[in-house]
């Protein structure tokens, strides 16, 4: 087996990501597909490290994961006051910028 | 071993991963390809966030055998351990039972979607797969002196501006998040005084509520007290609970149980009579011992 194979794998799971964006509503969930995406480039960065040899691609995927949970954090807080002002977490209803 | 030997296992190592970790590879990455589908199949938002746990905890061990150890720790730590029970955390605010609805609001959206992503995934693949990435080089030599050392080396010198920034990154992220969060309060908290004028001036229940039934076989908050007719009264529990149906409901068990306890003390006390004692009938609704014992007695 080749590590070619992960970078496979990451494009998998990528592409399921961001089929998951576009077909889900529930903004948690659509949330949810976003990190998967972001994962599935760690995954990529991983195995293009260990490709090359070098640790750069680490570095990278472990700032990925930084700005993960801070994208979290404030994607997290933007949802829950979006349902605290809408009762919903349904994106189709979070179509105007206020109430 | 000869020196040729060892240099065709260099080159082989070079070209081929273990057959562990091939096998590793295609048992696990079925389990992640699994766990990502049914994070975006499955319809309750739980179940979609407990398959994208398992997925990233398949990811994680798939950086351990990249020899990202560093990463494979805190994949587990950060995301599976942190952002997923935040996720989770969040989903039980917003309502654990917050079903997607299944009607689409774009005619055709959900197969032009699915189209799109199978085009897309097809388009990645095809892209590497075009790529000449016979060879590759290990992470041996860069793991040399241990991966965190390797990564601490890096960030500390290279990518220490990029360091630095994550930091203030982080920083404003947490403030955001409080700001978002964050509800003004828009008219002055009532005082206790005017909570209690209120309540007289409602003059609905003055006293507390009354609580719940206390039994000898339920005493939790979810069981009515009766009153004197027997039947549950509806001010001893509470609405929340009453609204989602999850009143145990005991008067009917209590009036059986007392049924039931009068028929045995009735042909108890029949059978007592018969044999001539003559034990008095009277309060024998529920006082079947003393009555036995009366009756023994005499």
């Amino acid at each position: 087996m080749n590590p070619v194979y992960y970078l496979y794998l990451a494009s998998l799971l990528f592409t399921i990501g961001a089929a998951g964006v576009l077909i889900r509503r529930n903004a948690i969930v659509v949330f949810m597909c976003v990190e998967l995406m972001l994962n599935a480039c760690n995954l990529a960065f991983v195995a293009f490290s260990r490709l090359h040899g070098n640790l750069d691609g680490q570095i990278i995927a472990f700032f990925t994961m930084v700005v993960a949970a801070a994208e979290v954090v404030v994607g997290l807080a933007i949802i829950v006051s979006m349902f605290r002002a809408r009762h919903s977490a349904s994106v189709d209803d979070a179509s105007l910028m206020k109430l | 071993m000869s020196p040729a030997d060892v240099s065709t296992l260099a080159a082989s190592a070079a070209y081929q991963t273990s057959t562990g970790e091939a096998v590793q590879f295609w048992v696990l990455g079925v389990v992640a390809v699994i766990g990502a589908l049914c994070t975006i199949l499955m319809r309750k938002a739980v179940h979609s966030a407990l398959c994208l746990a398992g997925t990233m905890i398949v990811l994680a061990v798939f950086y351990l055998a990249n020899g990202a150890y560093f990463l494979g720790i805190v994949q587990i730590v950060v995301y599976t351990g942190a952002i997923m029970m935040l996720f989770l955390f969040v989903v039980m605010l917003v309502g654990v039972s917050a079903a997607d609805s299944l009607q689409e609001t774009l005619k055709g959206q959900r197969w032009l979607a699915a189209l799109c992503g199978v085009g897309f995934g097809v388009l990645l693949i095809a892209g590497i797969a075009n790529a000449s990435l016979r060879s590759w080089n290990g992470l041996g030599h860069a793991n040399a002196n241990g991966n965190p050392q390797g990564l601490a080396a890096l960030i500390f010198t290279k990518y220490v501006f990029a360091f630095e920034l994550t930091g203030a990154l982080l920083i404003t992220a947490a403030v955001g998040a409080m700001v978002l969060t964050h509800r003004e309060r828009v008219e002055r908290a009532k005082t206790q005084r005017e909570q209690s004028q209120e309540r007289v001036r409602k003059g609905v229940q003055l006293p507390p509520l009354p609580a719940p039934g206390v039994y000898a076989r339920h005493n939790a908050v979810d069981v009515a007290g009766l009153l004197p007719d027997g039947t549950p009264s509806d001010l001893t529990v509470m609405q929340t609970l009453k609204g989602r149906g999850q009143i145990r409901d005991v008067s009917q068990e209590a009036i059986a149980d007392l049924k039931a306890l009068e028929q045995r003390s009735e042909s108890r006390l029949g059978r007592e009579r018969g044999e001539g004692t003559g034990a008095g009938a009277a309060g024998r609704e529920d006082r079947e011992g003393r009555e036995t014992t009366e009756g023994a007695t005499r």
